[in-house]
């Protein structure tokens, strides 16, 4: 990271220097980042990025030497008597001759190395690891994440959105699909990408092997919201992913007041119960994404906004002008509706 | 080649553009899309009416132009409607089954944009659901304009392509134009 200093660059040249030191920076940081590894994926990931990168750097830095060389060189050279050509020696194309066929196997080696370590590492990481994964299924809309955890009991299914969550250290087996365009799932400090395609599964796996919260992103293009189209892999202990999933596994609670119990009636009979599912109430529509834990989240509208009261309340009311395009249409409620109903989808926790 | 001989094919590579770029501003328009919807309160809902019989002197309604008619993009957020919204559940992907077919020509309750407005908006006797306040109207308008494309009553150009699933018959593009049946038929008249 940059350390801040009080001096702030003013001509233009060590402005653009600060901008690029920044940019490399902020790409080293944890943020979304391919280059802070935080699961064996990951990691395999970027040592072979690192490798293949310092590498190349030594084969950048000894062609430019010479081609620096051999231009120092010829200037240096008298300009020859006759001719517009220097005429080699016999002796001279010969060494010459010895250097291009050094400098084209050494070439060739590099690159079939290359190649080796890219595809074995590739085929590493490709490899599902067989010890009782945890099994996650993902299914991509425009523009959210639906997630579901299957139970060999199905009484314990539960379905969230843009949250997944696991516990540190084992691994995940996420069997995905699509529900509308190709989709990618791409969370860089865990695991790379893979595409979810409409009408067919693909399968990816990842560990995460350190607590925390990692940004995940839709990494192929699929309309307008591409962009705003981010998930949360939340890696917990194993003591605290039971028991988060033992919460999601209940009904949504009962509204506890007056309230609630308003709010839940204004949910149950206007739009909102045209796509969304509360589960333990009649709203089971599979359109949107499943409120039933809404309030446990830390994001509404896949990433786009922190969950809280007034970004809820502005996102029910006016979508399209937080996420142009978005599939969710703007709501007309009278202001107490909204109260009670933003006091009921906060009670779902 | 002297100057003049190239003349008459400039005018012929002049004109070709011309013509290509009149297409490309007309396309605009067909796939032209809005984020931003009027509210719901403000659109002319009200305006439509379950019956034509008027109380006094008979005023001829005035047509109402259902705003998503030439688009093809407001036809194709239709379709997804019409299965998310689960019409297919009785409709059938426009086929029938427990309600009436919407390919065909016959059309109970009219088949200009606000009757079948008046239609999703207010349900139907013997089975079709009232959908006031459940759906914005913009998303009805757009579901209007996939239900005459379903019917062949609409423009090739904006009708939506083949489905992904087995579909009834041929995609809504490849239909031929419908022919609606023009008289409205009051409900109780209708033949059981």
């Amino acid at each position: 990271m940059m350390p801040a200093r009080p001096r702030v660059p003013t001509n233009p040249a060590s402005m653009l220097a600060a901008c690029i030191g920044a940019a490399l920076g902020a790409g080293c940081s944890g943020w979304q980042s391919a280059l802070d590894p935080k699961g064996p994926r990951a990691d395999a990931v970027a040592k072979l990025h690192w490798s293949l990168v310092t590498v190349a750097t030594v084969v950048y830095v000894i062609v430019i030497s010479a081609l620096i060389f051999a231009l120092w060189r010829g200037y240096r050279r008298p300009v020859p008597d006759q001719g517009h050509f220097h005429q080699e020696t016999p002796e001279q194309a010969d060494t010459m001759k010895r250097g291009v066929i050094v400098a084209v196997a050494l070439t060739v080696i590099v690159m079939l190395a290359f190649v080796v370590t890219s595809v074995s590492v590739g085929s590493a990481v490709a490899r599902v690891p067989g010890n009782k994964p945890l099994r996650i299924d993902v299914v991509g809309h425009q523009w959210w994440w639906e997630v579901k955890y299957p139970d060999p009991d199905t009484h314990n299914n539960f379905e969230t959105a843009n949250e997944i969550h696991v516990p540190v250290g084992r691994p995940v087996l996420i069997k995905m699909t699509s529900q509308d365009v190709i989709h990618s799932f791409w969370a860089p400090n865990i695991s790379g990408k893979k595409d979810l395609i409409p009408g067919h599964e693909t399968v990816t796996w990842f560990r995460a092997d350190s607590a925390g919260v990692y940004r995940g992103q839709c990494a192929e293009f699929c309309g307008h919201e591409h962009a705003k189209m981010a998930f949360f892999i939340v890696a917990e202990p194993r003591l605290e992913f039971e028991s988060w999933m033992q919460k999601q596994r209940g009904e949504a609670p009962e509204p506890p007041d007056s309230l609630t119990q308003a709010g839940q009636k204004v949910f149950l009979s206007g739009p909102c119960v045209m796509c969304h599912t509360i589960s333990g109430t009649p709203a089971a529509a599979t359109v949107g994404p499943n409120l039933t834990h809404l309030a446990s989240r830390r994001t509404i509208a896949a990433g786009t906004l922190p969950n809280n009261t007034g970004n809820l309340a502005g996102w029910i009311l006016d979508p399209q002008s937080i996420k142009p395009g978005v599939k969710m249409p703007p709501t007309q409620l009278d202001p107490s509706s909204l109260r009670a109903l933003l006091a009921y989808l906060e009670s779902l926790k | 080649m002297t100057r003049s001989d190239l003349r008459p094919r400039r005018v012929l590579y002049v004109g070709a553009a011309a013509i290509v770029g009149i297409a490309t501003l007309v396309s605009c328009k067909r796939e032209e899309r809005r984020f931003r919807e009027t509210p719901p309160s403000a659109t002319a809902a009200n305006l439509v009416t379950m019956s034509e019989l008027q109380p006094g002197p008979a005023v001829i309604e005035a047509e109402l132009r259902n705003p998503y008619e030439d688009n093809a993009y407001a036809v194709s957020e239709g379709k997804r409607l019409f299965d998310q919204m689960n019409c297919s559940g009785c409709h059938s992907h426009g086929g029938g089954g427990i309600g009436p077919p919407l390919t065909d020509n016959e059309w109970i309750y009219g088949s200009e944009p606000q009757n079948i407005f008046s239609t999703i908006i207010e349900g139907r006797p013997n089975g079709m659901p009232a959908f006031r306040g459940k759906l914005p109207n913009y998303q009805i308008w757009q579901l209007v304009a996939y239900v005459r494309a379903l019917g062949g009553i609409q423009g090739k150009a904006v009708r939506t392509t083949r489905d992904d699933h087995m579909m009834y018959k041929e995609s809504e593009q490849a239909r031929d134009k419908g022919h609606p049946t023009p008289t409205f038929v009051p409900p109780t008249s209708v033949k059981q």
